[in-house]
């Protein structure tokens, strides 16, 4: 162990009692918040605030009993995956700011209006897991990453050295080893694992991959302690938990809920609802469509989402109006998926086009049975069969499609196609401005 | 000694020799790719698994031992 690491100065902040948490702060909340208000506000931390060499253990057992799970989509404990790389030889931690999910827009906020939050999770991470480096890998684009790590080094407040990374905007590049692999210095394309990065991760490095908002949460475990933690949410999901609200909603936006709450609590806090919806695509677009009346009701957590049939993912929540055509939305973004496939395995790079087209006859012509048998097929043909989880993903979107829009499949077939949209309702990179 | 087939997605093209070797464990997909049983490999086709493994030209397929 290193003795004598700095204390990261700043008054003992306030535990904030209830929500927001992350997004606690000033009233502009667009505003990047200065590193002096932000220890103001949140308080300064001890690096092995816990006491002597016992002081990372007993990180890692605090975010442990505090139940943190990862917010990049998987759901994985924090601290297991932290023990994983502890006390390995040089070890790195990566913050995953690189958000893929086109229509997921809470780590690019994060890190624009609260860097200083994410980056002590990084450090306090760093610290317990042992590693003196920390890579922050972002979208290419504008951010306020680089001024807040300069803001740091002008005060010197972290014994481990940050360099911000930016990210090819493709899909898969945000996907684990693919980043991994674009950090050592190669393409940003995904890799067969094992080994798997805290084994084998950056440079041949045990890697820590966290997400941006999993180490922001770890952050405020370490200044508060996991009881507060525990104080909101519920005992199998506790904690509070970023949401892309989008579609047919007053305020589209990121908001922070508790975990646990029902769907429509991210409705509500976005405003309400503009219009009649039919259905809301869970999770973005690795994740799953759900009926209106099904989806308002579930609560928000990994396990309630999965007995739904659906998926947290990255926490994009998007209300479907009910004039738009739910296949032909989901077929726009089917056809964009297989387009970005990486082109390195087989059954993705073949498979994904050809599930494309069968969803777009599908939404033309309607419920042709020897096309609804193919593609059916196909979608389990894909599954699991690549290097990363793309073509899972995509297919476990295609056949929540073809679940949630049956009567519209069965309209088609009668001849009766949906109107033409007004607007594609699915935002993707490539769109212009939505009106 | 028992052990499973794997295939690496990334380096596998599509030669389709592990199914002309081991069709009673491997078959191809409507792309030629090759699908797997998941099941342990049994004792009397252990040897027939060897010969397709080495047989791969991109050395994709593997035989994991447990």
């Amino acid at each position: 162990m290193t003795p004598g690491l700095p204390a990261i100065p700043g008054p003992a902040g306030l535990a904030p009692a209830g929500l927001p948490r992350l997004l606690l702060g000033g009233p502009d909340p667009a505003r990047p918040m200065p590193l002096a208000e932000h220890l103001d506000r949140h308080g300064g931390f001890l690096l092995r605030g816990f006491g002597g060499d016992h002081g990372p253990t007993m990180l890692i057992d605090a975010v442990e009993r505090a139940g943190l799970t990862g917010h990049g989509g998987a759901g994985f404990p924090t601290a297991l995956k932290m023990r994983a790389v502890a006390g390995r030889r040089r070890p790195v931690v990566v913050v995953n700011a690189a958000e893929g999910e086109p229509a997921s827009r809470k780590d690019a906020l994060l890190m624009r209006i609260r860097p200083h939050l994410v980056l002590d999770g990084a450090v306090l991470a760093a610290d317990a897991v042992g590693a003196r480096e920390v890579i922050v890998a972002l979208h290419t684009g504008p951010s306020s990453a680089q001024a807040a790590v300069n803001e740091r080094l002008a005060a010197r407040l972290d014994p481990v050295s940050i360099t911000v990374v930016h990210m090819p905007k493709e899909y898969v590049a945000s996907e684990e080893s693919a980043l991994v692999r674009f950090l050592s210095g190669a393409a940003a394309l995904p890799t067969f694992t094992p080994p798997r990065p805290y084994e084998r991760g950056v440079n041949g490095r045990s890697t820590l991959v966290q997400n941006a908002e999993t180490l922001a949460h770890l952050a405020l475990i370490a200044r508060h302690g996991d009881q507060w933690f525990r104080s909101v949410g519920t005992a199998d999901a506790p904690g509070s938990l970023l949401v892309t609200v989008a579609g047919a909603v007053q305020r589209p936006g990121v908001y922070e809920l508790a975990s646990g709450v029902p769907l429509s609590t991210a409705f509500d806090a976005a405003g309400g609802l503009t219009e009649p919806i039919q259905a809301v695509l869970v999770g973005g677009y690795f994740g799953a469509w759900l009926p209106a009346e099904t989806a308002l009701q579930v609560r928000l957590t990994h396990a309630d989402l999965v007995a739904a049939g659906a998926a947290l993912g990255a926490g994009v929540l998007l209300a479907l109006p009910a004039w738009a055509c739910g296949l032909a939305e989901s077929q726009r973004v089917a056809s964009w998926l297989a387009s970005q496939s990486a082109g390195q395995c087989g059954p993705c790079t073949l498979g994904l086009p050809a599930i494309a087209e069968d969803l777009a006859l599908l939404s033309r012509s309607g419920n042709t049975s020897n096309v609804r048998n193919r593609l059916e097929r196909r979608l389990s043909l894909v599954e699991g069969r690549g290097a990363c989880h793309h073509p899972d993903g995509t297919a476990r979107f295609v056949a929540s499609a073809l679940q949630t829009f049956s009567a519209d499949l069965a309209r088609h077939r009668r001849g009766n196609p949906c109107p033409p949209a007004r607007y594609p309702v699915l935002p993707l990179p490539d769109d212009p401005v939505a009106p | 000694m028992t052990g499973h087939l794997r295939v690496n997605p990334i380096t596998c093209k599509a030669h389709g020799i592990c199914a002309e070797l081991l069709p009673e464990l491997i078959s191809l997909d409507e792309w030629g790719y090759p699908l797997l049983d998941p099941r342990p490999v049994p004792a009397h086709l252990m040897a027939h698994a060897r010969r397709a493994v080495a047989d791969c030209p991109t050395l994709a397929l593997t035989l994991t031992k447990e």
